[in-house]
């Protein structure tokens, strides 16, 4: 018992002002694992590169990848703009008219059975391989975690609070300026969180089914010449983008709600 | 003048009686109570006087005027204190001002010479949170008191706070009415509550809600403290408690 306390305290202990080192620490043992398992050549390195030689590549092919990062980007923003918008059209329509929630929301929970990925292929039949087919898929991913759970930040309102506010004769627009959409503030951020991160992700299915430019399209073409470490260095970049578009939603979100931060 | 008259107010929902035939009648700066058990439809009656929900049978007036089915005359009250947790105090009591449609600037400096009389000084740029219950309830009082000065709701105001801290509110009550001129109804399930602060009490009985009997209150004020240990205070529960 006394061991497993000392332990405890020693692990509390790994977190030091914002940042908790007890993950950081546990993706670096990780890391290491890899790097030895590389480089004792347990595995061959075409099938699975040193973290090192990675790291290496990243660096060295930055310059090739950025007018791919630059386009999927592109797609990701355009796309996660439009989601954000029709999600909040969509939610407060279906919070104010209710013969619209009935209508929609089967559909939309049906439209979210769909395979994206089948569907990818579809869209650059019907729209190209341009940025459109790309967008519109992110599109697709991003706006039904965005209308439900501001849908939902909008009816779970107190009924009390809303009675209180048409005793005082106010309009329906006074009630959603006022009281609706401040109060689903913290749900409608949470659902921007998660498409957010799926939007870079989104980006990146749609260009596999082909075009010119973009980070799956580069994926791609790195798999088929076999030169996995840039597929990993590829994928590294996703994953730190789509880390970046996390923060600067949670950073937005604690701009927008200044008054949660004393609580 | 009478300030309110509630006229035969009848509601049922579904085949149920809620409210039974209920008229009551608010004089200029009097004190009414509604004392009665809780789910006793108290809280649906407030609703309709303030024209939020319909009634099945009967009328509203206000000042003379019918007000049945008109919301934005009277404003009620929460037991919770309902105040909005992403704006300040002062810009929570000022919101009625704005919903009627005044600049939020002359809103919040109509607002402000308030602050001392509720016992908020200080605290206008705070948010709700950072406030005790009694605080807030406070609050919660002077944003009802800027909605309409002359006729106040109360459904059981003090109903969430404790014991100490409700005596505390109940008296301070008491001495901001003495300045403020208002007419109040208040719903309350607490006897020594309906009798220290009311000139009359309207007693309810239980589903459906039917007046059960009318009590004066006449033990003079300014009450205090020691109201509640007087012998008129004692009889007059008393007899309260043998009508519930």
């Amino acid at each position: 018992m006394k061991k497993l306390k000392s332990i405890g305290s020693v692990l509390s202990g790994f977190s030091k002002g914002n940042i908790d080192f007890l993950p950081v620490g546990f993706i670096v043992v990780l890391i290491l694992l890899w790097e030895g398992v590389a480089r004792l050549a347990l595995v061959p390195p075409f099938i699975l590169p040193a973290p090192s030689k990675v790291l290496h590549t990243l660096v060295t092919t930055l310059p090739l990848m950025e007018q791919h990062i630059t386009a999927t980007m592109f797609e990701a923003v355009v796309g996660f703009s439009i989601a954000i918008l029709a999600g909040i059209l969509l939610a407060i329509m279906m919070d104010s008219m209710k013969i619209i929630k009935r209508v929609f929301y089967p559909l939309l929970i049906t439209s979210q059975t769909v395979p994206i990925i089948i569907l990818a292929p579809l869209f650059a039949m019907w729209f190209g391989f341009g940025y459109l087919p790309k967008i519109v898929i992110v599109v697709l991913v991003c706006f039904f975690p965005i209308t439900l759970s501001l849908l939902e930040g909008l009816e779970s309102v107190d009924k009390d609070l809303l009675n209180l506010l048409k005793s005082m004769g106010a309009s329906r627009w006074d009630i959603y300026r006022m009281v609706k959409l401040p109060a689903a503030l913290p749900s409608f951020f949470s659902g921007l969180k998660i498409s957010g991160t799926y939007s870079i992700m989104a980006a990146v299915i749609g260009e596999w089914v082909g075009g010119k430019r973009g980070l799956g399209v580069y994926m791609l073409r790195v798999r088929q010449s076999f030169a996995i470490d840039r597929v990993f260095a590829t994928i590294v970049v996703i994953v730190l983008l789509s880390i970046g578009v996390l923060k600067l939603i949670g950073y937005i979100e604690k701009k927008a709600m200044p008054w949660n931060k004393e609580i | 003048m009478k300030k309110l008259e509630i006229i035969e107010v009848t509601k049922y929902f579904d085949a149920l009686y809620t409210l039974e035939n209920i008229s009551l009648s608010l004089e200029k700066n009097q004190f009414i109570s509604i004392l009665g058990p809780s789910g006793s439809g108290k809280s649906t009656l407030f609703n309709i006087i303030a024209g939020i929900e319909k009634a099945d049978h009967g009328k509203i007036l206000i000042e003379g005027r019918d007000y049945t089915g008109k919301p934005g005359r009277v404003s009620y009250m929460h037991q919770k204190d309902l105040l909005l947790p992403w704006k300040t105090i002062l810009e929570n009591v000022s919101m009625p001002l704005i919903i009627k449609g005044t600049e939020k600037k002359d809103a919040k400096k109509q607002a402000e010479p308030y602050f001392h009389l509720f016992g908020l000084e200080g605290f206008e740029n705070h948010y709700p949170h950072q406030l005790s219950g009694g605080m807030r309830q406070r609050a919660a009082l002077l944003r009802t008191y800027l909605f309409s000065q002359d006729i106040m709701l109360l459904d059981e105001p003090f109903g969430g706070l404790d014991a100490i801290t409700k005596r505390k509110m109940q008296q301070w009550l008491l001495s901001v009415l003495e300045d403020l001129k208002a007419s109040i109804l208040f719903i309350t399930h607490d006897i020594d509550e309906a009798i220290f602060l009311s000139d009359r009490i309207y007693i309810l009985s239980e589903r459906p809600a039917k007046i059960k009997e009318i009590v004066d209150v006449t033990i003079p004020r300014p009450r205090d403290h020691t109201t509640f240990t007087c012998e008129a205070f004692v009889r007059l529960k008393e007899k309260i408690l043998a009508i519930l």
